[in-house]
């Protein structure tokens, strides 16, 4: 089942006479009960999707066109205004460091009561210490924290308290922009664990993950999406992908993964060579061609179809080729 | 010491420490470290924010006081070295560090920030200056003419980052010590950046030291590993060996903790 | 001149009064027909066709003895400004940057040097002093004027030495004095030209409090003199208002445009306060 289904969204930043292509046409579902994996390296618009997708886009960000149909309503998110109340409801954010996201001078049950009465002004205090208790008691951590400074917790305990007060309110998609990037491996891990938790346990509905680290998703997501220069290049189940991406950029990002397994030491990779494109300049064509070894002519001035075949589906005029290739044979 | 040593090794540190803080608020970064470096060896020196492994490589080159313990570079006593001695010293040991941008002087073009590093070189090779840093730069993959007039801002990271290594390497120096030189850089520029230090070690014979919080880079590159925990290298060995039969605790956590492209079932 | 369009309006229409001040002070001297010290008329005139401003006890001009009267207090402010953050820009850079023992000496000395009340160390200087020349007095403020300057760059020093950039250019051979003045003085620019602001309109405001007392520049009008005079012949009580309100008036439109012309400058300079501008 469809949790939540994200439509044509279109993005841009407008500096002075410059626009910014952040997003072009965008789209991807996520299913209940499931993690879906955005990966992309820096520039290619998956933070400001999230910040689309949490229902909590920048002042500067201007919102062409695009449509969220998350719990029976469709959210028109080129209009702000429309989706507050969603908000942390809804839609919740995991943010980025959990240090940064508590606010050092509160104890953790005032931040608590602070974000349920946002949704319930007429809530008690003791009524939302008492919620508060039982979302942290879920995440294993002991009714104590309630009056604890975030100082006064361990780097894992704050990690779990930023992610139990990002789903006080019940939301059904949380959406989790590069939670990881500034921890170390070993706080990744457990919250690797404590992300997919959330989603067994049913404290969420579904996750959006969003890194640009691939093989941390190929052990936490369902599903992968890859971004490139603004656009998903190709969305599959996380297995598929990392065995078989079908897009060159998703092949040549997998190929640029550095893991310690041990054996494969020698062999030599080869990186993407050149950079991605300006997107000032608004791309016709496929934004990966001048870097792609499989380009063609149309790939320059025609923009790839998405082709769905099964479960997963990409956008490259070569696999559409390919595929059109195995139909006649 | 006796000649034998000085074959095989380019640097060696004994019992190397570093404190900071008095009393109670006492922290020691690095705590008895003894590390030898191979010649023409790429040896990466892993651990997790805090291990003490950037102080470790401030040290090694000069950058910063020890509080303890020696230095030895090519036989000789570098540990105090300051002035002159510190300047000849940095000819021979050069760095690259983490953040690309933070690297530059912002107001600078290029072409200063390079020539700056021409003041170590012998007033001969001065003269040469632009031929130089036009060399260098080809030698990472650059336009010369081009990065020559650019400001940071108008550099990628990749190419800030390849800047960087070229600045370093127009000194010819015998030890490059990266410090997470690609941890800030996008995966696909990253494998770059590293092959080219892969060829700066098979190539030039140049010894490399790579500090990294990440093991698969360092699997990647480095002929030997160096693990760090707590200002202490608790395991040091060839790559393989590591990553295929970790011996202390610690190393075995690091390596269950990293996350695999492909689950071994 | 990109910079100079992002500042806020009150940025310009403070310089402007500024600037109009100080104007008045350079030029009203060359074109006055009079010194400050010619007696001009009857004692206490009120304004007039005659005297714009009035005349004080003596009879002298109150409008001449005005432009003197800023232009002593400018230039005891340039000076004694240029003084304080030539002084705290050297004490704190090179506490931040050696650190260790220098550090803890030199912010010893700055921290003994803000707990004592700098008027207190100006009175003793200006009794001990042999001379009442503007030149001494101007030095005198700028010497106790430092230590807040110092501090300040001291920190920022101490933060930025920590930047890769100095690490590379250390690595590169570049010696102390070349560090500081290529790879952080730069950096430090809009700090220390607000520093300056911020030494120039204290320093006026202690010439003026100085003056007061009675311990003013010899030979000369300044604000802080006409208004110690305005107090002694007891002007307030007398009804001769024009002769205090003038020098304070301008005293407080001094300070005040230069307060502005700080804090409008903090806004553009500090990125915590400027509003953020298009993200990526």
């Amino acid at each position: 089942m469809t949790l939540a289904s994200l439509k044509h969204l279109s993005a841009h930043y407008a500096t002075g006479a410059d626009r910014f292509h952040a997003l072009d046409d965008v789209a991807v579902d996520v299913q209940a009960g499931q993690i879906l994996g955005v990966v992309g390296e820096s520039g290619c618009g998956k933070s400001t999707m999230a910040s689309v997708l949490s229902l909590n886009p920048g002042p500067s960000l201007r919102v062409t066109s695009g449509t969220l149909a998350i719990d029976g309503t469709d959210v028109d998110l080129t209009d702000p205004a429309s989706h507050r109340p969603l908000r942390g409801g809804t839609v919740a954010l995991l943010p980025q460091g959990a240090l940064n996201a508590l606010n050092p001078t509160r104890r953790v049950g005032a931040m608590a009561h602070d974000i349920l009465a946002v949704g319930d002004k007429r809530i008690t205090r003791a009524e939302s210490l008492r919620r508060t208790a039982a979302r942290l008691e879920a995440l294993e951590l002991p009714p104590r924290v309630l009056r604890a400074y975030p100082h006064q917790l361990s780097g894992g305990m704050r990690q779990r308290v930023v992610t139990a007060l990002a789903t006080l309110r019940n939301p059904r998609l949380l959406v989790a922009d590069e939670p990881s990037s500034a921890l170390d491996v070993s706080s990744q891990r457990l919250l690797v664990d404590l992300l997919r938790r959330l989603v067994s346990d049913g404290l969420v509905e579904g996750i959006v993950f969003i890194t640009h680290d691939v093989a941390l998703l190929s052990e936490l997501a369902d599903r992968i999406a890859v971004m490139y220069a603004g656009r998903v290049v190709e969305e599959a189940p996380a297995k598929d992908l990392v065995a078989a991406p079908r897009h060159p950029y998703a092949r040549a990002l997998l190929a640029s993964v550095l893991v310690p397994e041990a054996g494969t030491r020698g062999r030599r990779l080869s990186g993407i060579p050149g950079a991605p494109p300006d997107l000032r300049v608004p791309i016709p064509g496929c934004p990966f061609a001048p870097r792609c070894g499989h380009a063609v002519d149309r790939c320059a001035d025609q923009r790839p179809p998405r082709l769905v075949i099964g479960d997963r589906d990409d956008s490259c005029w070569r696999s559409a080729e390919f595929e059109e290739a195995a139909n006649v044979g | 010491m006796s000649v034998d040593d000085n074959a095989s090794e380019l640097l060696r540190t004994e019992g190397l420490a570093k404190v900071f803080g008095r009393g109670k608020d006492e922290v020691r970064a690095v705590d008895g470290v003894d590390l030898t470096l191979a010649r023409g060896e790429a040896t990466a020196l892993v651990g997790q924010s805090g291990s003490g492994k950037s102080t470790l490589g401030r040290l090694l080159l000069r950058l910063m006081d020890p509080t303890a313990g020696r230095v030895l570079f090519d036989g000789r006593d570098v540990t105090t070295v300051r002035g002159a001695a510190r300047r000849d010293y940095w000819r021979e040991v050069q760095a690259v560090f983490q953040d690309p941008f933070a690297a530059f002087h912002q107001y600078r073009r290029v072409e200063a920030t390079l020539a700056t590093a021409l003041q170590l070189m012998p007033a001969a090779t001065r003269e040469a200056g632009r031929e130089t840093m036009g060399e260098a730069l080809t030698a990472v993959g650059l336009d010369p003419v081009e990065t020559l007039a650019k400001r940071p801002h108008e550099l990628s990271g990749g190419q800030r980052q390849r800047v960087m290594l070229a600045r370093a390497l127009m000194l010819r120096p015998r030890l490059l010590i990266a410090d997470e030189a690609t941890s800030m850089l996008d995966a696909s520029v990253r494998v770059t950046v590293l092959n080219l230090l892969a060829d700066l070690r098979d190539e030039r014979g140049m010894t490399v030291l790579f500090v990294t919080h990440d093991l698969g880079q360092a699997y990647y590159l480095a002929d030997r590993i160096a693990v760090m925990h707590r200002g202490r290298i608790v395991e040091s060995g060839p790559a393989e060996q590591i990553v295929g039969e970790p011996a202390h605790a610690y190393t075995r956590s690091l390596l269950a903790d990293v996350p695999k492209l492909h689950r071994s079932a | 001149m990109k910079a100079l369009k992002a500042l806020p309006a009150r940025f310009h229409a403070a310089a402007a009064v500024f600037l109009l001040i100080a104007a008045a002070g350079v030029i009203g001297p060359l074109v006055a027909t009079a010194g400050p010290g010619d007696l001009l008329g009857g004692p206490f005139l009120p304004p007039g066709p005659d005297f714009l401003l009035g005349t004080d006890h003596l009879g002298r001009s109150v409008g001449v003895q005005l432009v003197h009267g800023i232009r002593t207090s400018l230039y005891i402010g340039l000076l004694a400004g240029v003084a304080g953050t030539v002084l705290g820009v050297l004490i704190g850079t090179l506490a931040g940057y050696r650190g260790g023992l220098v550090d803890e000496i030199l912010m010893g000395l700055t921290n003994i040097m803000i707990t004592v009340p700098a008027i207190i160390v100006l009175l003793l200087l200006s009794i001990s002093l042999d001379t009442r020349s503007v030149t001494v007095m101007g030095i005198c403020i700028g010497a106790v004027s430092w230590p807040w300057t110092a501090r300040a760059v001291r920190s920022q020093i101490a933060s930025l030495r920590q930047r890769e950039h100095v690490d590379i250019a250390r690595l590169s051979g570049s010696r102390t004095w070349r560090i500081i003045a290529v790879e952080l003085l730069p950096y430090m620019m809009s700090y220390i030209v607000m520093a300056f602001v911020i030494q120039l309109y204290g320093a006026i405001l202690a010439e003026a409090a100085l003056s007061l007392l009675g311990l003013g520049p010899a030979g000369t009008a300044s604000l802080g003199v006409m208004l110690h005079w305005a107090i002694a012949w007891e002007s307030i009580r007398g009804g001769q208002w024009w002769v205090f309100l003038t020098p304070t008036v301008f005293i407080t439109a001094i300070t005040f445009s230069l307060l502005l012309v700080q804090s409008s400058l903090d806004t553009v300079f500090n990125p915590r306060l400027r509003d953020r501008k298009a993200a990526r």
